[in-house]
This record gives structure tokens, C-alpha cells and sequence, in this order.
């Protein structure tokens, strides 16, 4: 549904874009991950006709997305970094507009505009000016606007940044449901977990190239799984302590085959903290748990985390 | 939810011709939708060019005499009109400059609306907007500065109609320039920087013939200059001479300015909106 070869987009002296390939199926979710600066925004920019790549091209729904731009701008969706909304106007008002810029008949602009506002839960609000949305009804507001003629294809960028955790669970469950119908999604996002939870496939960038890509399954088997994280009580128990959590990673062959014993798996030493690589995460941290346990050191704080963003770039950049 | 019927791209030259039409229209009932929105906003519009009127004619009016004889409100107040027109162009700069940081030029973008529409749409509603502004304006000049039109009805209306033309010009600089900041109150320092001082640096408010010599030619041909001269002549009021080409000729010179100001601008505002990108 979305096909896209050698994308390259030049900004002076600086690529932000060095040539990037992209193939997304049909109905499902692709999650481009990276920090601010990998890209991510031009990508979106071009494949929903914004920009004008330099080089490569890109097909959306079948369609070229600079020759074809016009036709393909009635198959995409596109919800920006921003909720491109009109504060004055009233919820209904914006999608009437919207709807009728996209040459819908008056009478089915509003019909349409009046459904969305009642799957979007935005009923009750929608003769208020958009000003006095709380940020999760604006951004409701903003997919719901790019989602008028119900395109095939829509393009998120950062759907989450600045949304508080229920309107964020909110809008995940609403986009599977998106999904669920059969819409193909690709959104962008500066978090692991996000990409995790909606993604079927995960392409990472690193300063507009593909540093990796995979299902979210591969991509964590490659970055070496979950971490355990041990803070000491003393900083005198931490060479014995990191021996003992190693030897009970070891002994109970969770860790990752592909790391070495005594490099990468220990992902930090910070003070009187450890931070460890894991596979099987829960698994382990009984083990490590049990094995200082019997060793009597003394733990101040144990727990077991996904990898962070930091931590998946400097592993898929550091080769 | 039933099935919606999706229009396809308009193809022969009189459906682009419809589409682009109706997008202005679209467009431009935005603009009136968000004046609605802030009934503050409307008294501002009202309210201010009278302010305007009576601080100029009165502080102004009460010093100055006028080289060479003759009423100075009723010199003025041709000047002052024009000053409205011409700062149209910070209020469309700013408001295509917000629009440029909410994203919302981006979602125009990426829907499939005729490419010139969003612009015109906006422009030609923020000219009905200013008009208003300028009648309000007029009629305090009339009522509080004891100005008159001495001319002709054609001629009254060919003044307003120049001062129109102007402000239409002057819009289409603020959108150009909007479309290259990033917030609102970029805009607004980009333009009203130059904007006012240049107001000044013209016929508006004293004759050119006693500026400097170096600053003369800087005034004489500015292009509010013929504006406003072309006005003053119509209008039938006092007016100041130089025999720099553009006030010998104003009303040609003011109509070649301001059609030189679109000629140049829309193209250059509807390329820069086909291809912003922050």
C-alpha cells in the first residue's frame, strides 16, 4: 500500500533524508521510530505530497506521490505533529470546512462531519470552540478531520507527544480500530513502547537512513531484550554484586546467545546502579533476585524495564 | 456508516475554474466564521480607526499649517486612509503566519484543494474586512474631522476604489511574508518593522517638498505616496506639489504600483504555499 525506493531529501548541506526504502502491506501498522532529526517528518511530508523527494520515488494506494499527487490527495490521511485544527471554530465548523475542501455536497459535509463527531466521542462538544478542547479532544478532533473521505491510508506524525496516559491508551485503541476496518497506518514516534504496541513492523532511523527494520518481536531480539536494573545500597557491593547478577544470568541461560559474556550485556554502570540485558525478562529477574538474595547484599531498588529509545540507538548505531 | 461518494480531481479547465471558486469561498467563510468567534475583535476593527482619525486630525492638526495654504485635517485624512490600507499587510502576515504554526497550511496541503484557493480565499475576505475598517474611518472623518469628498461621485468612488487596490497589494505582501515565518508574532515584526516607518516616509502626514534632499526621492516615489496623492486629487483636498513623476501622475502611478505590488506578489505567495515547508 505504501511502496517507497531510495528516498532522498537534501536540506542545504544536511540529508535529511539519505535514501530510504519503505514497503508497508495492506492493513497494517508501520511505526517509523527514531529521535528528533532521523527523518521521520520529511518521510511523512513526502508520502503525503508535501514535499518533493530529490531523488527516489514512492507510491501510496497505487499512486505515484508527485505525479499522481492531486488524485492521491483523496486517499491519505494525514495527521501532522500539530493539531491542525481552527481554535475559533467550533468542532462541528472545522469538519464542515475540512469536508467541503474536499468538495463534498454541504448536506454531506455535515452528515459526515456529525457521524465523526460521534465516534470520536466529541458529541457533546462539538458546538464549542475548539480553544476549550482539552489536548486529547483536540487531537481526536485532528484525526477525525483526516479522516473525512475515509482514506485507504493514513499517516500519523508523533500522534501521542504531549498527550496525557489515558487520552494516549484512548487513541491507540481508536487507531487499531482503524486498523481493525482495514485502513493501512504509518505513524512516527519517539517511543519504543508505541511502536511496540500498534506496529506490525518497526523501520528505525538514524540521521535519514534505515538503521534497522523488523517486526517488533526481531528488532527487540536484536537489541538484547528486556533490561534488570539493580540499584546497591553500598557502591562497595557493586563488583560482587554485577558477579552474581552475571553468573545467575548466565547459570540459567537467559541471556542473549549473541552477546559476550563480559561486554554489552551489561548495558551500564552508573554509581551503585547496574543495568543488565536480558531475554527472558521476568524469568531473570527471579533469578537475580534469588541469587542476591542469598548472597544477604543489600538492595536498595530492583526492577525490570524495556529498553529505552537511548539504548536502542546507541546498540543499532554502535556497529 | 454509509458509503461516501469521494469526488474525483477535476479535469477539463471550467471544473478547475468551479473548484477554485468554491475552495475561496470555503476559505474565505472561514475568515468570517472566526470574526464571529470574537465579537472583541469586531469592535477593535470598528473602534480604532476612529481613534486613529481623531488623534491625528486633533494632535496633529491642532500644529501643523499646511506650506502653500489649505485645510490640514482635510489634507490628512487621505493619508491616514491609505495608512489603514497599507497595514493590511501585518494583519494578513500574522494571520498566515499562526496558521503556518498551528499546521494548519500543512492539512490545505495535503487536501486536495485547488492550489491558489486557500490565498484568495483569505485575501479577498480580509480585504472586505479592511473595508469595513476604512468606512469606519471615513465616516469618523466626516462626523468628527470635518472632512469632505469635493469631487465628482466617480471620482469619490475611483479614490476608494484605488485605495482598495492598494490595500489588496499590500495583503498579498503580508501573506508572502507569512508564509515564511514560523509563528504569528514573527509576522508581525517582520512586516510592521518596515511597514509603519515607511508609512511615514511618504506624502501621508507632510508634504515631501521640505525633506532632505537624499530622503526626497525615497518619499516621492513611494508607492503610498501616488496612493495617497491620487486620492487627495480625486477627493478634491488639499494636496502638496513635487514634480517627481509619480505625483505628477498619481492616479497612473498609483494604479501601476499597486498592479506591479500583485503581478509580483501572487505569483511569488502561491509558489511559496505550493512548496512551504518548515
Amino acid at each position: 500500500m505504501i511502496h517507497a525506493e531510495g528516498l532522498r531529501k537534501r536540506y542545504g548541506a544536511k540529508d535529511a533524508l539519505a535514501g530510504i526504502d519503505l514497503s508497508v502491506p495492506e492493513g497494517t501498522v508501520c511505526g517509523l521510530l527514531g529521535p528528533n532529526g532521523a527523518g521521520k517528518t520529511t518521510a511523512v511530508r513526502i508520502l503525503t505530497t508535501l514535499l518533493r523527494p530529490d531523488s527516489g520515488h514512492a507510491e501510496v494506494a497505487g499512486l505515484d506521490v508527485v505525479r499522481d499527487a492531486e488524485r492521491l490527495r483523496f486517499m491519505v490521511g494525514l495527521a501532522g505533529q500539530h493539531a491542525a485544527v481552527d481554535e475559533l471554530l467550533t468542532g462541528r465548523r472545522n469538519l464542515e470546512m475540512f469536508g467541503r475542501l474536499y468538495h463534498l455536497p454541504k448536506a454531506t459535509a455535515r452528515r459526515r462531519a456529525d457521524e465523526l463527531l460521534e465516534r470520536f466521542d466529541l458529541a457533546d462538544a462539538a458546538n464549542r470552540p475548539v480553544k476549550t478542547y482539552s489536548g486529547g479532544m483536540r487531537r481526536r478532533l485532528d484525526v477525525a478531520a483526516s479522516l473525512i473521505v475515509s482514506p485507504p491510508v493514513l499517516f500519523m506524525d508523533e500522534p501521542t507527544t504531549g498527550l496525557d496516559p489515558r487520552s494516549r491508551l484512548g487513541l491507540w485503541e481508536l487507531l487499531r480500530d482503524l486498523v481493525g476496518e482495514g485502513t493501512t497506518l504509518l505513524l512516527t514516534t519517539q517511543y519504543l513502547d508505541e511502536a511496540d504496541r500498534l506496529a506490525d513492523q518497526i523501520v528505525v532511523l538514524d540521521h535519514g537512513r534505515v538503521a534497522a527494520a523488523g517486526s517488533p518481536a526481531e528488532l527487540k531480539q536484536r537489541i538484547g531484550g528486556d533490561r534488570v536494573q539493580v540499584v546497591f545500597r553500598e557502591s562497595a557491593d557493586v563488583p560482587k554484586g554485577l558477579d552474581l547478577v552475571r553468573r545467575a544470568i548466565d547459570s540459567h541461560g537467559s541471556a542473549t546467545g549473541q552477546v559476550p559474556a563480559d561486554g554489552r550485556r551489561v548495558a551500564g554502570v552508573d554509581g551503585r546502579q547496574v543495568t543488565v540485558a536480558v531475554e527472558h525478562g521476568a524469568q531473570s529477574l527471579i533469578h537475580i533476585a534469588g541469587a542476591l538474595d542469598a548472597a544477604m547484599i543489600p538492595v536498595e531498588d530492583l526492577s525490570l524495564r524495556r529498553p529505552t529509545l537511548d539504548e536502542v540507538f546507541l546498540h543499532l548505531t554502535a556497529t | 456508516m454509509a458509503v461516501l461518494h469521494v469526488p474525483a480531481p477535476p479535469k477539463t479547465l471550467g471544473e478547475r475554474l468551479r473548484w477554485t471558486i468554491s475552495d475561496s469561498l470555503t476559505i474565505a467563510r472561514r475568515t468570517y466564521s472566526r470574526l464571529r468567534a470574537q465579537p472583541l475583535e469586531i469592535i477593535a476593527f470598528l473602534v480604532f480607526p476612529v481613534i486613529m482619525t481623531v488623534l491625528f486630525g486633533y494632535v496633529f492638526g491642532s500644529a501643523i499649517t499646511l506650506p502653500g495654504g489649505g485645510d490640514y485635517r482635510s489634507y490628512l485624512m487621505p493619508g491616514i486612509f491609505m495608512q489603514v490600507m497599507a497595514m493590511t499587510a501585518t494583519a494578513a502576515a500574522t494571520a498566515v503566519g499562526e496558521d503556518m504554526e498551528r499546521g494548519i497550511i500543512d492539512r490545505f496541503r495535503a487536501q486536495p484543494i485547488a492550489r491558489s484557493a486557500v490565498l484568495i480565499g483569505r485575501s479577498v475576505a480580509d480585504l472586505s474586512m479592511h473595508l469595513l475598517s476604512l468606512a469606519s474611518m471615513v465616516a469618523a472623518a466626516l462626523l468628527l474631522a470635518g472632512w469632505r469628498a469635493h469631487g465628482t461621485f466617480g471620482q469619490t468612488a475611483a479614490a476608494f476604489g484605488l485605495l482598495a487596490l492598494f490595500g489588496f497589494a499590500m495583503i498579498w505582501v503580508g501573506t508572502y511574508i507569512g508564509l515564511f515565518v514560523k509563528s504569528g508574532t514573527q509576522a508581525d515584526a517582520a512586516t510592521f518593522g518596515w511597514l509603519f516607518p515607511m508609512t511615514f516616509l511618504a506624502n501621508t502626514f507632510v508634504p515631501t517638498e521640505g525633506l532632505p534632499a537624499w530622503l526626497k526621492p525615497i518619499a516621492d516615489w513611494n508607492p503610498m505616496s501616488a496612493t495617497v496623492a491620487a486620492t487627495r486629487q480625486l477627493f478634491g483636498n488639499p494636496t502638496s506639489h513635487s514634480s517627481a513623476w509619480p505625483l505628477q501622475h498619481p492616479i497612473t502611478a498609483s494604479v501601476l504600483w499597486s498592479v506591479a505590488i500583485l503581478v509580483i506578489f501572487v505569483p511569488l505567495a502561491v509558489h511559496r504555499y505550493r512548496s512551504a515547508s518548515r
